[in-house]
């Protein structure tokens, strides 16, 4: 019905019909799928959570004498930074400590610092501690660096994050008789409260549930700046179960994602500190659907009624990969408030903001309507039901001593 | 006129012995729950009670006024538990956590509101908050 080289020429002129991904449901109902669709040109989404799998990749330029820091070790702010590539290429994530963070030893840690921490600051603008040892060589004879380093001196700052924007996330609770501290949250025992973690109705892959749209070149909203989809993400698993308008009901597709980080903004990347497991960084991500038919409109329409979360048992199921879930809730249960469990009513809070989610879906809108954001034709598809791709679990085999 | 206020007392060394919340209650009619009670050690402050008092208005102002004239110093919970905007995400980790329910989520702007009249200074929000919004100052 329409392409997207059309739309982008409306873009360009101004003339786009924008609506966010929670503005197209009451439209939708309104006017009908089929006006809908013609009336509409792109529908705006977005996520804002924490999303571990996240990290950065920077060159900071060769030091006289050279030093090469691969097979050495390096630091940002005493957090420990991934130099394994070559001279002065460096790759640091979001989930890394410390080597002095006493982490779990008393148990719960506090995790007050870490890798998402840092790559917050750098982004603010920041000054960061870099310190590196080496080997030497002939070429690179130089064995320590310590520095101040600032990101508008560094070559490239990339963040690269190879798994964000999970397509439906487990709804998480305690079955057992004391608190657990987790990434998705302190979890009361006896099941005292659920947590979940999605953007729902607003969210990317929710809102185009077989990847119809977004794949493998699509330009994005990330961490404030733009980024593209750089592959499918890691642990991407389209074959779950789904519902009759093919919404994913378990965790299913993902996304790896990658961007300019001198163009983004410490308002969507914010480090984050999960009290007894970690810290983490949370990012903002909001993808653009164009309306290229009826098909593509009605799965935007997508409403927090019609999305379900697996509710998952994180003091047994989930560490010890068990299937067993406790049921099943649709986000709007869960954004009510509370979801009736096993009987009982289990108060819901949320790790995900969907208010800066919706946030993110508006300035995206912004953008597109001013014509400062065109979209692009993904290059290749994310794999898709038919693809056969699965999430295998680790086939362990132990090392014989 | 009934009111219910919380408070924060910061006892002197040379208070420490004195029956002070005794004297509220006989001689200022207050009711009183204590909501937090620990010794510190710096050298300046001994002691350090967060109360909920309830009782007449007039009384009410008495008993503080018994209180300051007694040396104790008095903070007013609000001030001591806050949250930095700039850091909160209105994500709502904080609200099953928090025992009096201080933290609301807005069903239409889905944003979370901190009800300070309801904290109770317990610290529980300050590190389940993943970004760390929430700051005790005593």
């Amino acid at each position: 019905m329409k392409t997207i080289a059309e739309i982008n020429e409306k873009i360009q002129q101004g003339k786009a019909v924008v609506v966010n991904a929670e503005e197209v449901i009451d439209l939708v109902k309104e006017k009908g799928v089929k006006q809908a669709a013609q009336q509409v040109d792109v529908v705006t989404t977005g996520t804002f959570g924490p999303m571990c799998s996240s990290g950065i990749y920077f060159n900071i330029g060769h030091s006289k004498p050279r030093i090469k820091l691969g097979g050495g070790r390096a630091y940002l702010n005493d957090v420990l930074a991934y130099p394994g590539l070559a001279a002065v290429d460096v790759f640091f994530g979001a989930n890394a400590l410390p080597d002095d963070d006493p982490r779990n030893r008393v148990h719960p840690g506090d995790f007050n610092y870490g890798g998402g921490h840092v790559i917050e600051e750098l982004v603010a603008g920041k000054d960061i501690r870099f310190t590196a040892t080496a080997y030497g060589t002939d070429c690179y004879p130089r064995k320590r660096l310590e520095t101040w380093l600032n990101i508008r001196d560094l070559n490239e700052a990339v963040l690269f994050n190879v798994r964000n924007a999970y397509q439906n996330y487990n709804v998480a609770v305690n079955l057992s008789d004391k608190t657990i501290y987790t990434y998705m949250g302190v979890l009361k025992p006896r099941m005292g409260n659920v947590n979940y973690c999605s953007a729902g109705q607003l969210s990317p892959l929710l809102n185009d549930p077989l990847y119809r749209t977004i794949g493998i070149g699509t330009r994005i909203f990330l961490g404030g700046g733009v980024g593209y989809v750089a592959w499918q993400g890691t642990q991407h698993n389209p074959n779950v179960p789904r519902t009759e308008s093919s919404v994913p009901k378990r965790s299913a597709g993902t996304l790896a994602v990658i961007g300019d980080l001198k163009g983004m903004d410490p308002r969507w990347l914010v480090g984050t500190s999960m009290y007894g497991y970690g810290v983490t960084l949370t990012v903002g991500v909001g993808v653009p659907i164009p309306v290229l038919d009826e098909e593509v409109i009605r799965h935007t329409a997508v409403t927090d009624a019609e999305i379900y979360g697996a509710v998952v048992d994180y003091s047994d199921a989930y560490p010890n990969q068990k299937p067993d879930i406790v049921g099943e809730v649709s986000y709007a249960e869960l954004r009510s408030g509370a979801v009736k469990l096993q009987g009982k009513k289990v108060p819901t809070g949320s790790l995900s903001s969907y208010s800066r989610a919706l946030e993110i879906a508006e300035i995206l809108k912004d953008w597109i309507k001013r014509g400062q954001f065109q979209l692009t034709e993904a290059v290749a598809p994310l794999p898709g039901v038919e693809s056969g791709v699965t999430f295998k679990p680790l086939r362990e085999r132990p090392l014989e001593i | 006129m009934a009111v219910t206020k919380r408070v924060v007392l910061h006892f002197p060394r040379r208070l420490v012995e004195q029956p002070v919340i005794y004297r509220l209650v006989r001689d200022y009619n207050l009711e009183f729950n204590i909501l937090r009670a620990s010794i510190t050690a710096e050298p300046e402050e001994e002691g350090l009670l967060v109360l909920q008092l309830k009782g007449e208005q007039e009384e009410y102002d008495k008993g503080i006024k018994f209180l300051l004239k007694s040396g104790l110093k008095i903070q007013s919970l609000s001030q001591d538990v806050t949250r930095n905007e700039a850091r909160c995400t209105n994500c709502g980790a904080c609200v099953t956590i928090c025992p009096p329910g201080a933290f609301q989520v807005d069903p239409k702007t889905r944003q979370v509101s901190f009800d300070h009249e309801k904290c109770v200074a317990c610290g529980l929000c300050i590190k389940t908050c993943p970004p760390r919004a929430m700051e005790v100052h005593f």
